[in-house]
């Protein structure tokens, strides 16, 4: 399973990638593989104020969907609309395709995520 | 030996043996003593197909039906023509008999009249996409509602009481459990009081729900109502509909409509004292991957054959389990086929014939009814085939000499409208001939 | 025949008709004298233009692509697929039932009030409550009528903390999807290995905010609790209620009682135990039973009766929770399932729910050698298998149900209950011969065995039926859900 470097990591599996006061969020390749094929990814809207644990999307698979909970505060700034006209995006590239941009409204959260290296350690002991 | 079990004794030993066991009570060993039943169940014994009718019979000949009387009767279940066919085919035992269409192989005949049913119901309301059906009419309005709610984030639901009343009440005790608030906009001269509604919208509103027909019969502005609830932020206008009526109506596609439900059962479905019927749920687009209970899909086989499938099952209970957002389970299968039944044997100029003359002839009765002045017009509106009189006499002195004349006369309005004291609600149907129209006349005329 | 592939709409020609309507004898007015022409359509409806025998010849035809309980054997597990008995049909289609309106005043409508008496009180006898609500038209509305039933005992009692439901994790999917619709939290408590509950994870589960647990017995894995006592003590001990959850009631009829095993609230499933037909997906029941403690917060109306013998509707309970469904319920699923139990009698549910269950122990007997068995019990009504015993092969729950499609029979449920890996969940009834069965067992030993010897042939079933494997991630990705032309 790849785990991108540089990010930081949930332990629900989603990423976060910071850059200066924002950030941009979207699930890791474990995530992706568990789902199997996605066929629907549910966008909120931009200007959503997200507290850190919010659900802001869902994915949907043909036999499971799951909800994708924000690791950090923040404000919606963009979402990403190619995935609403093709959702496999997430199942090709999980890193390049992130699914929302915030703006940090507490990066306090940041510290509390994993690094790519502790989330390797995190998915072998999952597995 | 009992008709629908075929183990005889030598087969019931044999199997014993191969478990290894001596008796069936045996296989009962693990229901421990204090709670396993040492006696009968307090019902009587088993008895032979024919005293069952017989039983059975007598009991359906204590009832009147509409059959043996000259019908009235309508406040959401109409007494319509059911064509020969609908029975001829949800009578085929491969449709009746089967479970929900979990294994596409040997389910296309259900997958494809769902799919059929989804096309005539979202044609019939001019929506963008319909579902395989919910439990009923009022049901349909609470599901709606309470997906306006997951929609929008938001928890205030504002229904007209011009809205079935029981169906408010479902509503209410469903609102209830969630915390949700419901808001009664009141309706005025017989229609949706509009600027009632127009003060209550806020940017709160999940839903505002109206219902065209509406109970009295009154035709609402639907397009003035609907702008008026898009004036709340991501406000659903939600719309219940008389299937029969679009037929010559405006459709709720037409009127920027978001939700448009209803009750099927004036499809080709039985009175059968209240049930079962058939809930209908047209949407717009963007409601698709929220909408509670069953959706057909069209798709490709293996060898690229067109099939069908049930789909979006991500929204549904079985996968989302707590995070759902309805635990519909299953759809009105039978009932939804003898809709599509009704809907493809009536087709393109049927059905609007059945609605032009339910029209023609409820608005002959009215003028009959009216005419000497002892029945007065409830409301001076616009009505489809459905209106209210009101007079001098108690609804139930009325109707009890109606009754004495074969007669089943109109709904009691003042049992949930207490200020439409003596008010009845009549229908007409294309059933009704002028013949018994003008003999309800004759016999309300008559009446002391 | 088996090739027909048209859909109604492309049978469709102008001018043709289905219908025959007596012509209009009132004055023929211009529709637009009678309503504004503003709220009248000038569209053309968008439907077919068949006639009658296109109809009939179409949906006969469709008909063909289906597979009916009268088609042949239907183990589907959970969903008791029972004979559908024909009387059942013809007493629903009597006049006096079928063409009666729900607002007709009561001394019209008391033949059908009676049979609802009657239903009410064997229902009550069967599960052991004092009284039951016919008004839900399904299980799923059933489970969330009795947990309002459950939530508004709690309100009067001033008891507002208690804001969670404890389902285990074998449980149906509606439980937890219907806990959450009546407001409610939910906590999931893991099973044994057994599939039976973990009365210490139930014990550190319960506590003040405790409003109820749903549960079924037989669980879904077949199997009896013989816990069911003690977590009834556990959950009436923290302040809780118990619903049972009455999906398996085939497997227990004329043996045990819901409440006498200590469940406040039951629902059944006429469409499962009392022979009602699924419709292909509905209309069902699901009535809902409760202890008296409970009968003030039933939806109304109740059918009561008077001391003349007559019956009426009864909206006297100023603590009903309200309405849940338009009307009284569903009437002619109703009359339906009445039929049955009045058919059966005492004696034949008893009957019914033995052979039932024999059935089921015999195929698990039958099939053990072949197919891994995560639980070897008695079981009750179903079996529930974990793929097959022997996994070199890599054959799937799904490859052997899609290769029972071309041995003709409709499969079992597959991958429910959760708990079980692979799971295969076959539920026989009762209306099953020894020589149905028979045929059954030998034909899934014989996917066994090709699942040994061939694989391939398993893994790329079916191979004879009209469609195969049809695409769902394609109908999911690209929704179309009508005929566009």
């Amino acid at each position: 399973m790849k785990v991108e470097k540089g990010l930081l990591y949930s332990n629900d599996h989603e990423w976060v990638k910071v850059e200066g006061e924002e950030a941009y969020i979207g699930i890791s390749d474990y995530a992706q593989d568990h789902l199997g094929d996605i066929v629907y990814v549910e966008l909120p809207d931009v200007d959503d104020e997200l507290a850190k644990e919010d659900s802001f999307s869902a994915v949907e698979s043909v036999k499971a969907a799951a909800d994708v909970y924000i690791p950090v505060s923040g404000k919606v700034v963009a979402v990403n609309e190619a995935l609403e006209d093709d959702p496999a995006l997430l199942n090709a590239d999980p890193y390049a395709n992130w699914i929302i941009k915030v703006a940090l409204t507490n990066k306090a959260d940041l510290d509390e995520l994993m690094t790519s290296e502790d989330y390797e350690k995190f998915l072998a002991e999952e597995a | 030996m009992y008709p629908y079990i075929p183990n005889t004794p030598q087969d019931e030993k044999e199997m014993l043996q191969a478990i290894g066991l001596d008796s069936v009570d045996q296989l009962f060993d693990d229901i421990p003593k204090d709670v396993h039943l040492t006696k009968p169940l307090n019902i009587p014994e088993s008895k032979s197909e024919l005293e069952v009718t017989n039983y059975l019979s007598s009991l359906a000949n204590k009832n009147c039906s509409v059959s043996e009387m000259t019908n009235f009767l309508g406040a959401g279940a109409y007494d319509h023509y059911i064509p020969s066919v609908i029975n001829a085919i949800t009578s085929r035992s491969e449709f009746y008999t089967s479970y929900t269409p979990y294994q596409p192989e040997i389910s296309q005949g259900t997958l494809q009249y769902i799919f059929e049913y989804q096309t005539l119901i979202a044609n019939l309301t001019g929506m963008d996409l319909a579902n395989a059906s919910l439990y009923d009419g009022g049901t349909a309005i609470t599901e709606a509602a309470l997906m306006a709610c997951a929609h929008s984030k938001k928890d205030e639901i504002i229904v007209s009481t011009g809205v079935k009343p029981e169906a408010r009440q479902i509503l209410k005790t469903y609102a209830h459990q969630q915390h949700l608030k419901v808001v009664e906009v009141e309706t005025k001269d017989g229609v949706t009081d509009a600027q009632a509604l127009e003060a209550l919208v806020s940017d709160n509103t999940a839903a505002v729900i109206v219902q065209n027909p509406n109970f009295f019969g009154v035709l609402e502005d639907l397009k003035g109502l609907g702008e008026i609830a898009h004036k709340g932020k991501k406000t659903s206008f939600v719309a219940s509909v008389n299937p029969i009526s679009l037929a010559i109506l405006k459709k709720p596609g037409e009127l920027d409509v978001d939700i448009v439900v209803g009750d099927g059962q004036p499809l080709g479905i039985p009175l059968q004292f209240g049930g079962p019927y058939l809930g209908f749920m047209a949407t717009k687009k963007d409601y698709m991957r929220k909408l509670p209970g069953r959706i057909i899909g069209e798709t490709t086989d293996l060898d690229g054959k067109r099939s069908f499938v049930l789909t979006l099952a991500a929204r549904e209970q079985h996968i989302r389990r707590e995070k759902a957002t309805s635990n519909i389970c299953s759809n009105q299968g039978l009932n939804a086929l003898a809709a599509t039944v009704y809907m493809v044997t009536m087709g393109k100029e049927g059905l609007k014939e059945v609605a032009t003359q339910c029209a023609k002839k409820a608005h002959y009765a009215f003028n009959e009814l009216t005419k000497s002045g002892k029945y007065k017009p409830l409301f001076d509106k616009p009505f489809f085939m459905e209106f209210a009189l009101t007079s001098e006499t108690s609804v139930e002195k009325v109707n009890n000499a109606l009754l004495d004349a074969k007669i089943i006369g109109g709904y009691d309005l003042g049992k949930d409208y207490p200020q439409y004291k003596n008010a009845s609600l009549y229908a007409i149907t294309e059933k009704r001939t002028k013949e018994e129209i003008d003999k309800l006349c004759e016999v309300l005329e008559g009446v002391k | 025949m088996k090739n027909y592939d048209k859909l109604i709409f492309e049978l469709s020609k102008p001018g043709r008709k289905a219908y025959n309507l007596p012509a209009l004898d009132v004055e023929d007015k211009a529709l637009e004298s009678l309503i504004p022409a503003e709220y009248l359509t000038d569209k053309e409806l968008n439907f077919p233009e068949v006639s009658e025998v296109d109809v009939i010849r179409h949906y006969t035809n469709l008909s063909d692509k289906n597979y009916g309980l009268d088609t042949g054997f239907y183990p589907l597990g959970s969903c008791t697929m029972k004979y559908n008995p024909k009387i059942n049909e013809d007493v629903v289609k009597y006049d006096g039932f079928a063409n009666v309106h729900p607002y007709q005043s009561e001394c019209c409508v008391q033949g059908s009030l009676e049979v609802m008496y009657g239903l009410e009180k064997s229902l009550a006898e069967i599960g052991g409550m004092d009284r039951v609500t016919l008004q839900p038209a399904a299980g799923a509305h059933g489970e969330i009528t009795g947990i309002m039933l459950i939530k508004a005992y709690h309100e009067k009692n001033g008891d507002f903390k208690r804001n969670k439901i404890i389902v285990p994790d074998s449980a149906h999917g509606t439980n937890p999807a219907t806990a959450t619709m009546a407001g409610y939290e939910i906590i999931e408590i893991k099973s044994t290995e057994n599939g039976l509950v973990d009365l210490e994870a139930l014990k550190a589960a319960v506590g003040e905010d405790t409003a109820g647990l749903m549960l079924t017995n037989p669980n879904t894995v077949g199997i009896y609790d013989r816990g069911v006592k003690e977590i009834s003590r556990i959950v009436h001990e923290a302040g809780g209620l118990l619903y049972y959850d009455g999906a398996n009631t085939n497997a227990i009829m004329g043996h045990a009682r819901p409440g006498d095993m200590g469940f406040d609230v039951v629902h059944f499933n006429l469409h499962k135990t009392f022979s009602t037909p699924h419709g292909g997906g509905g209309p069902g029941s699901g009535p809902v039973g409760c202890k008296d403690f409970l009968v003030e917060f039933l939806p109304v109306p109740m059918v009561g009766k008077k001391e003349d013998n007559t019956f009426f509707l009864d909206y006297n309970f100023p603590n009903s929770i309200g309405k849940v469904k338009d009307f009284y319920g569903h009437f002619g699923i109703l009359l339906r399932a009445y039929t049955y139990i009045l058919t059966m009698g005492s004696d034949g549910l008893k009957k019914a729910t033995e052979m039932a269950v024999l059935n089921a122990n015999y195929i698990k007997e039958k099939l053990k050698d072949y197919y891994y068995l995560p639980i070897d019990n008695i079981v009750k009504h179903e079996v529930v298998f974990g793929g097959l015993k022997d996994t070199l092969s890599e054959v799937t729950t799904l490859d052997i149900a899609k290769r029972l499609l071309d041995k003709g029979y409709h499969p079992p449920t597959i991958y429910f209950p959760l708990i079980i890996h692979e799971a295969l969940m076959i539920e026989p009834t009762e209306s099953e011969s020894k020589e149905t069965i028979d045929a059954f067992i030998d034909a899934m030993i014989e996917i066994a065995k090709e699942a040994k010897e061939n694989p391939e042939l398993v893994k790329s079933a079916p191979n004879n039926t009209l469609v195969r494997r049809p695409d769902e991630t394609k109908a999911a990705k690209n929704p179309i859900l009508k005929y566009e032309g």
